[in-house]
């Protein structure tokens, strides 16, 4: 298992009261994955992948994540952790927006300490995985949503994570566009065994999920393999 | 070195701003070195001057001797001690007696502080050979400051009353023999050089002298009543006296550096809020919070070392250029009753420009790591979606 959820419960302060977002969650999560976490607003889907991302800490309960218990993880091994093993890909593609395409993607290798010359060649592979070798040069403001975001996929792959977080992937593009990501993503899944987990209630992104949880009000509603 | 890259992209992205505030701490590091180094020259080129023309070796003090209370020198004098005699007679030492009287320039009246000293002397700069001559009036020289101030010129006659050691009023004629220009206000405002004897005799203070001025060649020794004060002691006046009137000059450069400060200060306060999506960014990367806050201080940083290129750049040629050729004062400096000379040689020391550099990256790394605080403190799930407040 590459992720294990147990007893996950989330509460978040809110006055003097708590709002519990997630409640006694068990899920776990196998290699190879194409997952969706789907489910109104308000579900917990973000809570609970930022959990997994340790970006978040749990409440109650445990997640383990590549065998590391995120909760007691250190803020370093935490980092580490993202570093090394995980990929983001967020609603807002979130590039840096002095970087180039290019030093977008080699980021995450610079803070591996990779050499110069490896580093070059990941990038120019993850790039054309993505159809972005004509767009090396450019800056994340010379580029359309649908480029960005496949910049923001090509930053996430570039390390070959184990898993791969992805919160509303497609909420800012337009149905070409995520269909594109989805086969590039969906074609990385298998060539890569890359796990994948979505957060999502875009009806496109549900069409190419292989697994979809069904969060309400915190828990798992319902739990499908398609 | 990753994250130095990373720094410096970030902040050349912000363009004419950087520029601006870049521009404005190079303008205060070259002021601070400029002012500094004009600062040391002057206080370097005033100790060389009062050694000349006043220090020369060290001195002896009469143990009563304090100039700065004018109503000591009457009654500080005192016999110039047998030991020191030897020394005294082969010039090694020139005796000096002070005392006070009164002028009368144009039928104004004006206190006067008297200096006697031994016309052949070699040992301090003053045109002390002019005090030979024999009249009916007492040959005495002044400096340019004073001659200004009392409306004297050379030749000019003018009466002085004393008193002398019993107390008695006693008045007599005296002719500028000279008028000699010196930086060194302390034997220039308000002073009257004349000859030794004479004044002793005038005063009633026969082989007398309130301080003796040594040769460099002499070798101070333990004296009752006496005390030995060497060049070091001396000068520490001179140094002060400029730091002290050159304090205001400091004002200049504060500003500079203030403004530039608050713009870093500023520009880093408005990048944690606006740019917190990148920090959130960056935590998901992998990096801590407290990596990133070292970034931000950094990238702040960055405005010091390109603001120390860019001074370098048009401060090494004015700095090369103002130490060689000087700079001359327009305005009569004498007015300031400071030890300042018409052209000034700026002095710029390995101390001094390491001293500045430090400071300014300093200066500058805090005022970019207050605001980067901040960071640490963030939540990144909400940095990442610029929910922050
Ligand atoms: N930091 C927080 N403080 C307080 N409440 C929070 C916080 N983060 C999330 N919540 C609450 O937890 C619940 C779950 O939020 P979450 O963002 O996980 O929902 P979601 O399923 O991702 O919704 P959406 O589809 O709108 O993105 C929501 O009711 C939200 O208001
Ligand atoms: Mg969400």
């Amino acid at each position: 298992m590459i992720v294990e959820v147990k007893h996950l419960t989330k509460k978040f302060p809110v006055g003097k009261a708590y709002f519990t977002a997630l409640k006694d969650l068990n899920l776990s999560f196998a290699e190879a994955e194409f997952t969706g976490l789907v489910g109104p607003s308000g579900s917990g889907k973000t809570t609970l992948l930022n959990i997994i991302g340790s970006l978040d800490v749990p409440s109650e309960g445990e997640v383990i994540v590549l065998g590391k218990s995120v909760g007691r993880l250190s803020p370093p091994e935490a980092a580490l952790l993202r570093k090394q093993e995980l990929g983001f890909i967020f609603q807002n593609y979130n590039l840096l927006p002095v970087y180039t395409v290019f030093e977008n993607v080699e980021f995450p290798l610079l803070l591996l300490d990779m050499p110069a010359r490896e580093r070059k060649k990941r990038v120019l592979e993850s790039l054309s995985w993505l159809g972005l070798s004509d767009k090396v040069n450019s800056r994340p403001a010379q580029l359309s949503g649908g480029e960005c975001q496949r910049v923001a996929i090509a930053r996430a792959m570039v390390k070959r994570p184990r898993l791969v977080l992805a919160d509303e992937p497609t909420a800012n593009l337009d149905s070409v566009n995520s269909h594109n990501i989805l086969q590039a993503m969906l074609k990385l899944n298998q060539e890569l065994k890359t796990s994948f987990i979505f957060a999502t209630h875009d009806e496109k992104v549900i069409g190419y999920l292989k697994r979809i949880i069904q969060l309400e009000d915190g828990r798992v509603a319902e739990d499908r393999l398609v | 070195m990753k994250l130095f890259k990373t720094a410096l992209k970030s902040l050349l992205g912000n363009g004419l701003k950087t520029w601006l505030t870049v521009f404005v701490l190079s303008v205060s590091f070259v002021l601070i070195i400029f002012m500094q180094g004009l600062l040391e020259g002057w206080s370097r080129q005033a100790v060389i001057d009062a050694v000349a023309w006043e220090i020369a070796g060290g001195q002896y003090w009469s143990e009563a001797y304090d100039p700065y209370d004018p109503f000591s020198l009457d009654s500080c004098a005192r016999d110039i001690p047998d030991q020191l005699m030897p020394a005294a007679e082969s010039g090694l030492l020139e005796a000096v007696l002070i005392s006070q009287g009164t002028i009368y320039p144009q039928g104004r009246m004006q206190g006067v502080i008297l200096k006697g000293i031994d016309p052949e002397q070699q040992i301090v700069k003053l045109p002390t050979r002019l005090l030979a001559g024999e009249g009916p009036e007492i040959p005495v020289i002044i400096g340019a400051h004073m001659a200004k101030q009392a409306h004297l010129k050379e030749n000019d006659l003018v009466t002085l009353r004393w008193r002398d050691a019993n107390g008695t009023f006693e008045a007599a004629d005296l002719r500028i023999a000279g008028i000699f220009v010196t930086t060194v206000p302390t034997i220039d405002n308000g002073q009257i050089w004349l000859a030794l004897d004479k004044l002793q005799s005038m005063m009633l203070r026969e082989n007398q002298a309130s301080i003796l001025i040594a040769s460099p060649d002499y070798e101070a020794q333990q004296l009752e009543g006496w005390l030995f004060k060497d060049v070091e002691e001396l000068s520490s006046n001179t140094i002060a006296m400029v730091k002290a009137k050159s304090m205001g000059m400091a004002i200049f450069y504060l500003i500079f550096l203030l403004l530039a400060l608050l713009a870093i200060f500023d520009t880093q306060t408005l990048a944690i809020f606006r740019r917190q999506r990148e920090i959130g960014t960056l935590v998901a990367l992998g990096m801590t919070r407290k990596q990133v806050q070292w970034l931000f201080t950094l990238e702040g940083s960055l405005n010091a070392l390109l603001a120390i290129a860019l001074g370098c750049l048009y401060g090494i040629p004015l700095f090369i250029y103002l130490s060689t050729n000087g700079l001359s004062f327009p305005i009569d400096v004498s007015e300031f009753g400071l030890p300042v000379s018409d052209v000034m040689y700026p002095y710029y020391s390995l101390k001094l420009i390491v001293g500045t550099i430090v400071f300014i990256l300093l200066s500058t790394a805090l005022v970019s790591y207050l605001p980067a605080r901040q960071i640490a403190r963030m939540n990144p799930t909400e940095a990442i979606r610029g929910k922050m407040h």
